[in-house]
């Protein structure tokens, strides 16, 4: 007999708050449209700077760049997070939402913005690319509709806390430990608030100033305060993308963490440091000292990486130690062979450990370095790092738990389950080519957000690259379009379930 | 499972394997954290630290009296352009500028291999990107700000210089060019 306003869930034996249920199916809804809108533009852009095909003119180039950005970056991901912070809070310490009306002010909020940005991007009045640097000014209306995006999502994060707040008071959990995955995203929320408190304090003047109220916006200063909003926001996507990591593990093999104290306390070493670590973009800056620099990419940055690291050995390692208690102990590796690869859920964890792993940490240490940030800065190899991380870490980790958030909280058996089984390994080798092509096309200097490396729109002082670049273009064209294909796969099997899944009961 | 709490008690000691990979993880960690002060005591590429504070107007009053002063002039007695950008060769040593403002870079610097260089890089106007080709330096040129590259050329030869930060719909326009000799 459940509870009202409950219903417990057969799989996990959690109860299930409805009004939050109905929150959680909103905001993932509403992210999985923001996605395939950002992947059009990821697909027109991409076509364009593939030189083979150079698509679109400039204007539009810039335009679908900065929608790409947009929808990318924020919307979507953070419409997943907010739907799995509901999850993470009400479903998973079984507790009633704290005030699912604020809910639904925060997601119209968001939406609102969303759609407010994306109207000014496409109506040409914002060309200003997702970082929006003045003295570039756009529309008044486009930093409204962030802010209000930001607004929105600080909300949802408050009622996160809530409602942790809540099912402490009603001692809905025992012994007063939070799972480690609701705290991965406690720690994940606790970064979103500075970062998102960062988004208002810098746009809020900067829409003064595009309203005329405020003279001048100091081009240095709106970029400190900016990556504090541009790059945390990466590490919102890091620390939830942990989480699911944590999640997916505990659904599809019943992974239970190596050592909790080890596990909760990298959790805490991202809040603390990694919100300084943002300084990275500023390092061949004028304005700050070289002191200034070393200290928060160097020093504050690597307590950051020791947090990834430990998470590194203990999400495989607790999957390994899970499916050799189910048996398979024969070798080294019959536990991995054996390992649910059937479950797309599974096989995109796996994708999101090993590029975020291999490609997108790594990486972002490497270019964090001073002296090869200059090598570094602007080029492609910073556009191919930060497309490890979001689209081959976050990305398709949240992808990989749309696989369980579809049965578990749709209640629909998967439509085209084929399709989807495919789909992760598509994404990832795509979006594995796409970053490796890109950071080695950038080696050379290829520059980012460019919309004619060919020929300079016919400028006098054009020059040619090392024509080595066009193999990694190349390769760049063909991997956009694979990752696309996993893209409109994803859509597709999400949609289809939605639209025709089997309920299950 | 980490998605139901953990037991009572969860802080148990690390275990041994976890221990070890602690360790790699800090050593390796140190090894890259003080590669960055180390090479930049002993190294000879560090990005600059100098930038003054300068108005837009200011240092266009600047730029053009140094490029007045040191125009390379041709053997006809009239100063060098190339595609109408003067050519200018400062003085070894000396104080040097860099003009950014959308859509090009003003003015050619001549420099002579193995003399050092105080090169003054702003933008009049928006945020531009400061990217030499084919070496591949990076450094930012932000209205407001005069920042101070100290160069010494040690190979000689023709580079490119490309914006590599969006400045609007002529972005990709803004090439310009250096000579070493």
């Amino acid at each position: 007999m459940a509870e009202q306003g409950f219903r417990t869930c057969s799989v996990t034996g959690l109860k299930v708050h409805l009004p939050a249920e109905r929150l959680i199916k909103a905001n993932a809804v509403t992210a999985i449209i923001f996605i395939a809108i950002g992947g059009a533009a990821a697909l027109l852009a991409a076509l364009t700077r593939w030189p083979a095909v150079h698509l679109l003119g400039p204007e539009w180039f810039y335009r679908v760049l900065t929608a790409h950005g947009f929808d990318m970056l924020i919307v979507w991901i953070i419409f997943f997070e907010i739907a799995a912070l509901y999850l993470g809070s009400a479903v998973l310490l079984s507790v009633r939402i704290a005030a699912p009306l604020v809910g639904w002010v925060a997601y119209i909020l968001m939406l609102g913005g969303a759609v407010l940005v994306n109207i000014m991007v496409l109506a040409g009045k914002s060309d200003v690319l997702f970082t929006s640097y003045p003295p570039l000014m756009a529309h008044p209306l486009f930093y409204l509709g962030v802010i209000l995006f930001a607004v929105g999502a600080l909300i949802g994060v408050a009622l996160f806390f809530a409602t942790l707040y809540k099912a402490r008071k009603e001692k809905t959990y025992t012994h007063q430990s939070f799972p480690l995955v609701t705290f991965g995203l406690f720690a994940a929320a606790c970064i979103a608030v500075t970062t998102l408190l960062h988004g208002a304090g810098i746009y809020i003047p900067t829409l003064l100033w595009s309203l005329g109220i405020i003279h001048d916006i100091d081009p240095s200063a709106y970029r400190l305060v900016w990556w504090g909003l541009g790059h945390s926001s990466q590490q919102i996507n890091v620390t939830a993308m942990i989480s699911v990591w944590y999640l997916i593990g505990a659904l599809s093999v019943g992974m239970k963490p190596i050592n909790e104290k080890l596990c909760r306390t990298a959790f805490v070493l991202y809040i603390l440091f990694i919100d300084v670590a943002s300084e990275h973009h500023l390092l061949v800056d004028p304005v700050f000292g070289n002191a200034h620099k070393i200290w928060n990419t160097g020093y504050v940055m690597h307590l950051a990486v020791l947090a990834s690291m430990i998470h590194a050995l203990a999400v495989p390692a607790g999957i390994e130690v899970a499916l050799r208690k189910q048996g398979y102990t024969k070798g080294l590796f019959e536990w991995f062979k054996m390992a649910p690869w059937g479950n797309p859920a599974f096989s995109a964890t796996v994708w999101s450990i090993f590029i975020f792993g291999f490609l997108a940490g790594i990486t972002g240490v490497v270019f964090g370095n001073e002296q090869i940030n200059m090598t570094a800065h602007n080029t492609w190899r910073i556009t191919g790092h930060f497309h490890a991380t979001v689209v081959g870490g976050t990305t398709i980790a949240f992808m990989g738990v749309t696989y369980y958030i579809l049965p578990l909280i749709f209640r629909r058996q998967i439509w085209a389950l084929s399709l989807a089984r495919i789909q992760p390994w598509l994404y990832g080798i795509g979006i594995t080519m796409l970053s490796a092509s890109m950071m080695l096309a950038g080696a050379y200097g290829i520059p980012r957000r460019h919309w004619d490396i060919a020929n300079f729109g016919g400028s006098p002082f054009a020059f040619a690259w090392d024509p080595t670049v066009y193999i990694w273009l190349g390769v760049f064209g063909i991997a956009a379009l694979l990752a696309v294909a996993g893209g409109i796969i994803y859509v597709a099997v999400s949609a289809g379930t939605l639209l025709w899944g089997k309920k299950v009961e | 499972m980490s998605i139901y709490p953990p037991d009572k008690v969860w802080w148990k000691p690390i275990d041994r394997e976890e221990k070890i990979w602690l360790v790699i993880a800090l050593i390796w960690l140190s090894f890259t954290f003080f590669l960055m002060p180390v090479l930049h005591v002993y190294g000879r590429q560090n990005p600059p630290a100098l930038s003054y504070r300068v108005t837009p107007e200011r240092f266009e009053a600047l730029s053009n009296e140094f490029i007045e002063k040191y125009r390379v002039l041709g053997s006809d007695g009239q100063p060098v352009a190339i595609n109408g950008v003067p050519v200018v060769h400062p003085q070894p040593g000396g104080d040097a500028y860099i003009v950014a403002r959308a859509w090009s870079w003003q003015p050619i610097l001549e420099l002579e291999k193995g003399k050092p260089y105080r090169i003054h890089l702003s933008s009049l106007d928006f945020q531009h990107g400061f990217s030499i080709y084919p070496l591949n330096m990076n450094f930012m040129a932000i209205p407001g700000e005069d920042y101070i590259l100290r160069i010494t050329p040690t190979s000689s030869g023709e580079f490119s210089i490309l914006c590599n930060e969006y400045c609007g719909i002529g972005h990709h326009t803004m090439v310009g060019k250096l000579i070493v000799r």
